[in-house]
């Protein structure tokens, strides 16, 4: 630290110093600030909440493969509720029918899992005591409202609502979720747009475990998962889903902010809506409500990534915007993005180099050959597709239940004169360009 | 001055919910939280502590998990934080607890004499307001009871003026120090903790009295040996829709009227007994 900054300080109080600070304690920032501890080095993991997860919102399912990276051996010890077995992908029309895909496969049942439900509340406590005890210092209740800069505008730490609340670091990665305030007060990134954000509602509710094993088909800890699209989001881009804890079920929906906007549908009434389904009422019949909450999901994709690092600070997780939402991804990514930012940090600081952007940019090349990245760039356009083609989510889902509803009756028409009338169907819907068109823009986008 | 305050972590009970087909109470997952009536006990004493320079020690019986609690006391500003904690305490009611913590305010007050012991009024969890007068007795200090607020203290002759909030009004009250003080609710505000006392608690490293260090012998005293108390049944009432009535009138009169006749209706002794109460007073004033 410099001379001028240490007579700035009040001497009442010792400095506080850490090698790196870590804003925010979700998995981003809990991966992060846990792989820094367990290299040695001083790490201070300041959190917001009541304690690490209490604010925190996610379906939730967890891919290990991202926590074993960090944690080898969590599954000893990480409050896990139940490893998946069955995958259901439901196309759900407004109010009457259901059209589904299942797969299971008992590869889904031996150890090590693959995926697990969680409960965020009480995962995110789990790992931030594993930061604890790998050496970081864990603060809550203590919100982040800016960052310190020296001369050059250089990160030098941050500011916290509390007083005498400067605290100095090496390096402060930014690890603050989707409402990331102190990025973008900063101005180290653009306010995120209303078409790149999702807004999810989930409640969770509790059902006895006898009765969640009955009405899913499961036993022991098995899971199911039931990802949810079609008309149930009223032609918005958006999904549903139900998942099953051990004695509760979190059920959720979630649609682009501007579509919402737009369509003047609140999430409460599309969660309503997804709950009195008749294909989902008798699944949640007798439940009680123990949670309900509501929470963005950054959306945008590889397009509206920000600069991800400069001089003395990072950005991970869904501060940053690492979210695939393809594949309802998010938590790993964060994981991800938090562990490889400490990893860069780490050999930074072995090194003894300076935590500046020339030397920071080594974050985002590791993260441009990582699987990160490469399925961020796949899916780059899939937003766009669906934001200036609506009928994907229109005409399409209402045509293939139609369809094969027409199919499924037995009225006396011939199977050709039922095929042909699914195709006009489809054409009163869609020109054949129109139809050829779609195709060839959803294989693009999708490839 | 030395004080110590009493604190209980309890889960919050805001958040406890009732299982729909068991009808037992889901703990699992329900935050633990200082019971919320202490925090005016340990606010009323870290002001005592700005007033007069005060030293502030926490104290709690229970589980190791309750060092969550001690820390976030040392957050606020106390001084140092005991949390008497053994095997043998587990089950204890609310005699067992206060001959446990008697004890060791008393091993407390051997080294560093105390003034002043402060309890919330009660606990969330199981609302009884016994352990504070329990400490006083064990301890031969005053009780003083339900107090609103601190008039004064005067460290020269010991004396104390407690504003004690009782049915139909407000004691004010003279006592000599040492003494008990169970605070009531929403007298105070709980301060913001500065950041440096946050580092502090983070790093604060709360002292475990086992029974020896409490100089607890005699173990049929504490835990669940020593508690009289049995729960014969838990149960969740039955929630009851009684549908509301509207008693109207066109004015104020009307409208009381028809409502004392509704309550007479329904209570027909009730309204024997008025009128004849009413005679009575009429009978007398003439
Ligand atoms: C309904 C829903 C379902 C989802 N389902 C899945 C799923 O099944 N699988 C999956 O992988 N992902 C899922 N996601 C996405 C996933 O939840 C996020 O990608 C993930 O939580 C991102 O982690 P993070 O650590 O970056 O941010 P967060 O988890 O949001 O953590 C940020 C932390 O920073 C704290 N914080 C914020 N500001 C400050 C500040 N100024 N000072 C101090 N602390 C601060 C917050 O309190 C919070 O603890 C879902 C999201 C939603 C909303």
């Amino acid at each position: 630290m410099t001379e001028e900054l240490k007579a700035a300080v009040p001497a009442k109080f010792p400095v506080e110093r850490f090698d790196a600070i870590v804003v925010g304690a979700g998995p981003a920032g809990n991966a992060a600030a846990y792989t820094l501890a367990k290299a040695g080095l001083a790490v201070l993991l300041l959190e917001r909440g009541e304690y690490p997860g209490s604010k925190n919102v996610q379906g939730a399912i967890l891919y290990s493969d991202a926590l074993e990276r960090i944690i080898p051996n969590f599954r000893d010890s990480a409050p896990l509720e139940r490893h998946i077995v069955e995958q259901r992908f439901w196309l759900l029309d407004e109010r009457t029918s259901l059209t589904s895909a299942q797969y299971r496969s008992e590869a889904f049942n031996k150890p090590p899992y693959n995926r697990y439900t969680i409960i965020r509340a009480r995962f995110d406590k789990w790992f931030a005591q594993k930061v604890e005890e790998a050496g970081a210092l864990l603060i809550c209740e203590t919100t982040v409202t800016g960052l310190l800069r020296d001369n050059a505008g250089r990160v030098i730490g941050v500011r916290t609502e509390r007083e005498n609340g400067d605290i100095y670091a090496d390096v402060v990665v930014l690890a603050d979720g989707v409402n990331s305030l102190v990025p973008s007060r900063a101005g180290l990134r653009p306010e995120i747009k209303a078409n790149d954000m999702a807004l999810a509602v989930k409640e969770v509710l509790f059902l006895p475990k006898e009765m969640i094993e009955q009405r899913f088909n499961i036993h022991g800890n098995e899971g199911s998962v039931t990802e949810i699209a079609g008309g149930i989001t009223h032609g918005m881009l958006g999904t549903g889903f139900i998942y099953t804890n051990k004695d509760s079920l979190a059920i959720g929906i979630g649609c682009i902010l501007k579509d919402m906007k737009k369509h003047r549908i609140t999430p409460c009434d599309l969660l309503e809506g997804l709950k009195n389904h008749p294909m989902v009422k008798p699944l949640i019949a007798g439940s009680e409500m123990k949670e309900y909450s509501a929470h963005m999901i950054p959306e945008g994709g590889y397009n509206s990534l920000p600069q991800l690092y400069g001089d003395g600070w990072m950005i991970v997780g869904d501060s940053a915007g690492f979210v695939n939402s393809v594949h309802r991804e998010g938590s790993n990514l964060a994981m991800t993005t938090g562990r490889i930012a400490a990893e860069i940090i780490i050999g930074l600081k072995a090194a003894g180099k300076p935590m500046n952007a020339a030397n920071l940019a080594a974050y985002k090349e590791t993260l441009d050959s990582s699987f990160v990245m490469a399925d961020l760039k796949k899916y780059k356009d899939v937003t766009r597709l669906f934001e200036s083609n609506p009928h994907y989510l229109n005409s399409y889902p209402a045509f293939i239940s139609g369809a094969i509803r027409d199919f499924l009756t037995v009225d006396g028409q011939s199977k050709a004169q039922k095929q042909h009338k699914i195709f006009q169907g489809l054409r009163q819907r869609r020109s054949l360009w129109g139809i050829l068109g779609d195709a060839y823009k959803f294989w693009r986008t999708f490839k | 001055m030395h004080i110590a305050v009493c604190i209980k972590q309890v889960p919050d009970s805001a958040q406890i919910r009732v299982h729909p087909v068991t009808n037992t109470i889901m703990r699992q997952g329900v935050p633990a939280i200082i019971n919320p009536f202490d925090l005016f006990a340990l606010e009323e004493a870290l002001r005592l502590k700005d007033r007069f320079g005060a030293r502030v020690t926490v104290v709690s019986m229970g589980p190791l998990q309750a060092e969550g609690a001690m820390k976030k006391a040392i957050s606020f500003g106390a001084d140092e934080a005991i949390l008497v904690t053994d095997k043998v305490f587990a089950g204890a009611d609310t005699l067992a607890t206060s001959y446990a913590l008697g004890a060791a305010l008393r091993r407390l007050n051997e080294t560093e004499p105390l003034d002043i012991v402060f309890t919330g009024k009660q606990t969330i969890d199981g609302d009884t307001a016994q352990v504070g007068p329990g400490l006083a007795i064990r301890l031969g200090f005053q009780l003083l009871s339900y107090v609103s607020s601190i008039d004064r203290i005067d460290p020269s002759t010991r004396e104390i003026v407690v504003h004690r909030r009782a049915e139909g009004g407000v004691q004010v009250l003279s006592s000599r120090l040492p003494c008990v003080i169970t605070m009531l609710e929403g007298t105070n505000e709980m301060r913001f903790a500065t950041m440096p006392d946050m580092f502090r608690a983070a790093r604060f490293e709360v002292k475990q009295w086992n029974r020896d260090a409490a100089g607890i012998e005699d173990i049929k005293q504490v835990g669940l040996k020593g508690s009289p108390t049995v729960v014969n049944k838990v149960y969740a009432p039955q929630p009851k829709a009684v549908q509301a009535e509207f008693i109207t009138g066109d004015t104020p009169m009307h409208q009381t009227d028809a409502l004392v006749t509704r309550l007479f209706a329904d209570h027909p002794k009730l309204a024997a007994d008025l009128v004849a109460h009413l005679a009575l007073q009429k009978g007398s004033s003439k």
